[in-house]
């Protein structure tokens, strides 16, 4: 576990509910937007959160490194630093390290030291472990994130990067210089956590290799979410609700290869009685698919806006308890808390729409990789 | 001297001012506690307490009353050792009883409290949101493959037989001969209108219960008793039981007394002879053994779904890791509380362990392991009320099992007397006068009201958790508290104390 492993953060020993804004858009022709954009948009949410937390994913941030996976650190002191070096330069090719670029600002305090590394698994580290790239990233970051002392790895993708941090979205958008950033996908969080932790790691999004999950809500199902992705080697060592959805979505998409539609049918189930009424096929089809995956089922209220490499997606709990809209222009999506995130960057889009309970809204980007 | 040492444990009262001599008690009792000699007399002896008269007396004349006999206190010498005592040195006998274990072991149920919503996550009204409890038991693939694209999807294999349930709560198994054909026939009954299942018990099942199929299990025992292929496929599964949790490591036994014409037809037995099943079973010594069976059963069904029921010992965890490793689509798990209608006394009180430290260890373990989708588990033994089933359910069951609470539905006192076959109730007997007195009807709306009423109090409580689906309890260990229970047991369990 997480807690204990750290000397001076304070880890939240217990799960922390929390309330939050989500904004997030992707230019599906890949044309890259500045950070500014998303920060402009995350500036009218200030309500929804309460400066212990705020973060930002950008895809396509990365191009020089695109093959290599980019890791994004956070060091309590120098020492773990070393421990961590040595630990991962025995299983990566490093491309490159470099410290993360900062500005300082007045609200941010007391930084961890933050740095990244663009790094692919050494070829016979690989065959050794007998895993491909990806879940040997994984397995890499859960043994990272659970036995290194005061080191965290808050992002793991390719071509992407995870940036977050304890306080309001500005500040850290300012601290983070995220406007010196190009994406064609961006997402941002703004947290409004029930206690007081001082912890950066507890902030969204939250990453495993390409997915970013950005949440809204409190999951009901936490304890049985989690002792399903434990039978399949996740770890839940953060404490909050988001890591399990984007465990779920790397097990369910990338591990077990279900489309991106039918895994939010399995994390926002259809109830029985839409099941009974639909017709026999779909039945069996869906009937199945609750029987096999009951364990991950996501229940509680919830919004959730992923980023991965290929597109963006938002996603409500099968009630709808927590807000999400969604608008399109021209060749972007956004999907926000509130319409008027979407508005403050995209004043008239041609479509502004509510997404039903349960009902994925999906952006592809255009013509696959 | 005197040939019994051992005072009445009631005595009965009848006011004879107000008895108006209708002798309906005489008629009632099984047990032949009243006669009449110019009034009603009573021979409190024979009398267990199951209140059959009281219920039936029209004046209300009749009062039981513990027998406040004094006995000298001691500590360590409680009196119903002293009991036991007298009771074994006047016969050599085992002392025999009924039902489930009646000592005050700690009971971690009640040392259990659930959790709710307040403020960072709205409770659910369970009046005004669908909440779904159904449940279907059976073998569940790890991942599923699916084909196609934009909507249209198929399932590249079909997902194996399993049993819908609509709600996560089933009849135990409770064989015909211990208990009558209105019994099980109200259980069929009851089962069919809630759309759960009943299960046969060990002692077959009688041909005019064939058309309820889909909702009964069949079991198959030791004593193979009323076992033939057209049996095997008379219901949705098998069940091979291994044991029950009041008398774990020996077999079921029927006394002679209760073995009539129609129970000997259905057990395939002779009229009168001892039911006596074995042990183990003679053909599993092993559990390469129960593979076999397993399969044997499978293939005479045309694989339909087997349970395996095995009373929660010790080891229970690796023993059901081996089940599920043997082909068991279902493993039904019988703790120390459960019942019987006949066992040794000291085996009820003393074997086995509890059902909630049982589906805590055993759903763990298959968790480890990575098979806990190849099995359902079934929770019996010590359920007594709604609450018990979502805590049973929280801590990893996928259903629970009813035997006890189902027979005080039906009018059972707890008397523990079933192996009499005297039940004034009409349900643990064979006795025609007193089987006629329970109408399956009659007996089918009281299970159904039971039931009903126990799923709309789940939903009450899944609401107040904030889940509108019973998978989202299932094995969720987060949502319990325990209060007043050791580190250990805690830790067992995989669940925090309450304040943490």
């Amino acid at each position: 576990m997480l807690i204990g492993k750290f000397k001076k953060w304070r880890v939240e020993e217990n799960r922390v509910p929390s309330a939050c804004g989500l904004s997030g858009f992707i230019n599906t022709s890949k044309k890259l937007i500045g950070g500014e954009v998303i920060l402009d948009s995350m500036s009218v949410m200030k309500e929804r959160g309460n400066g212990l937390g705020a973060g930002f994913a950008g895809y396509g941030i990365y191009p020089e490194y695109s093959d290599f996976y980019a890791f994004h650190i956070m060091f309590e002191d120098e020492s773990g630093k070393r421990t961590f070096e040595d630990i991962f330069c025995e299983k990566m090719e490093v491309a490159c390290g470099e410290e993360i670029p900062t500005r300082s600002n007045p609200n941010i305090t007391d930084p961890p030291l933050l740095w990244r590394y663009f790094a692919f698994p050494r070829a016979n580290v690989l065959s050794e472990a007998g895993l491909d790239a990806d879940d040997f990233v994984v397995r890499l970051v859960m043994k990272i994130n659970t036995d290194v002392p005061g080191t965290f790895v808050f992002s793991s993708g390719k071509n992407m990067g995870v940036f977050k941090a304890v306080g309001f979205p500005e500040d850290v958008g300012d601290f983070f210089r995220i406007d010196e950033y190009k994406a064609y996908t961006w997402i941002g969080h703004a947290r409004f956590p029930t206690n007081t932790p001082g912890w950066w790691g507890g902030a969204h999004p939250f990453n495993i290799l390409d997915w970013s999950v950005v949440h809204n809500g409190e999951i009901s199902s936490y304890g049985i979410n989690k002792r399903y992705l434990e039978m399949f080697g996740y770890e839940c060592t953060l404490l909050t609700d988001t890591e399990v959805m984007a465990y779920l979505f790397d097990l369910l998409i990338r591990r077990h290869h279900l489309p991106l539609e039918v895994a939010c049918k399995v994390v926002a189930a259809p109830f029985w009685k839409d099941i009974d009424h639909s017709d026999p096929e779909k039945q069996e089809f869906y009937r199945s698919l609750r029987m096999t995956y009951s364990s991950a089922l996501v229940n509680g209220p919830f919004a959730v806006i992923v980023g991965f490499s290929q597109g963006m997606f938002g996603l409500n709990d099968r009630i709808k308890l927590r807000p999400l809209c969604a608008a399109a222009h021209g060749d972007v999506v956004y999907i926000a808390s509130e319409e008027a995130a979407i508005r403050q960057i995209c004043p008239r889009p041609e479509k502004v729409w509510a997404p039903k309970a349960g009902e994925p809204v999906i952006a592809r980007l255009k013509g696959g990789a | 001297m005197p040939g019994n040492f051992v005072p009445s444990e009631f005595i009965v009262n009848v006011d004879h001012q107000r008895c108006r001599r209708c002798k309906r008690c005489i008629l009632n009792c099984g047990f032949g506690v009243f006669d009449f000699q110019n009034m009603t007399t009573a021979d409190s002896s024979k009398c267990v307490a199951c209140h059959r008269c009281v219920v039936f007396c029209p004046e209300e004349a009749i009062t039981i009353t513990k027998n406040p006999l004094a006995f000298k206190e001691h500590a360590s010498w409680d009196v119903r050792l002293r009991k036991a005592i007298w009771k074994q040195a006047q016969t050599p006998g085992m002392i025999l009883t009924g039902m489930g274990n009646e000592l005050p072991w700690l009971g971690i149920f009640d040392h259990l409290l659930i959790d709710a919503c307040q403020v960072t996550n709205p409770s659910i009204d369970p009046l005004r949101e669908p909440m779904e409890l159904r449940t279907y038991l059976g073998r569940k693939p790890e991942s599923l493959k699916v084909e196609g694209e934009n909507g249209d999807y198929a399932l590249e294999d079909p997902v194996s037989n399993n049993i819908k349930i609509e709600v996560p709560i089933i009849f135990s198994g409770m064989s015909y001969g211990s208990i009558s054909l209105n019994a099980h026939r109200a259980l069929a009954i009851a089962a069919e209108r809630l759309g759960t299942l009943m299960n046969t018990g060990e002692g077959g099942l009688h041909r005019e219960l064939y058309p309820y199929k889909d909702h009964i299990i069949v079991q198959c025992a030791s004593g193979r008793f009323g076992v033939h292929s057209e049996y095997l496929n008379a219901g949705v599964a098998v069940e091979i039981k291994i044991g029950q949790g009041a008398k774990p490591g020996i077999g079921g036994h029927l006394p002679g007394e209760k073995i009539g014409r129609e129970v000997s037809g259905t057990r395939m037995i002779p009229v009168g002879t001892d039911a006596l099943s074995p042990a183990p079973h003679h053909d599993i010594y092993s559990i390469e053994d129960l593979r076999q069976l397993i399969y044997a059963l499978k293939e005479a069904t045309g694989y339909k779904p087997v349970s395996v029921k095995i009373a929660t010992v010790h080891n229970v965890a690796a023993i059901a890791s081996g089940i599920a490793r043997a082909g068991a689509d279902i493993i039904y798990l019988d703790g120390f509380r459960g019942g019987t209608g006949a066992s040794p006394a000291i085996v009820r009180d003393h074997v086995g362990i509890p059902i909630e430290i049982a589906v805590a260890v055993v759903d763990e373990q298959l968790r480890k392991e990575g098979i806990r989708n190849l099995v359902s588990i079934i929770a019996a033994g010590g359920i007594r009320q709604a609450a018990d089933v979502v805590k049973a359910i929280a801590l990893g069951a996928d259903a629970v099992a009813i035997g006890t609470a189902a027979l005080i539905a039906l009018g059972c006192r707890l008397c523990q007397k079933c192996y009499t076959g005297n039940c004034s109730w009409g349900i643990a007997t064979q006795r025609p006068e007193l089987t006629g007195r329970l109408d399956p009807d009659w007996g089918a709306e009281r299970l159904v009201n039971l039931v009903n009423s126990w799923a709309t109090e789940i939903k009450e409580v899944l609401g107040a958790l904030g889940v509108n689906a019973i998978e989202s309890l299932r094995g969720n260990r987060e949502r319990l508290r325990a209060l007043g229970l050791d580190q250990t047991t805690m830790d067992i369990l995989d669940v925090k104390p309450a304040g943490r």
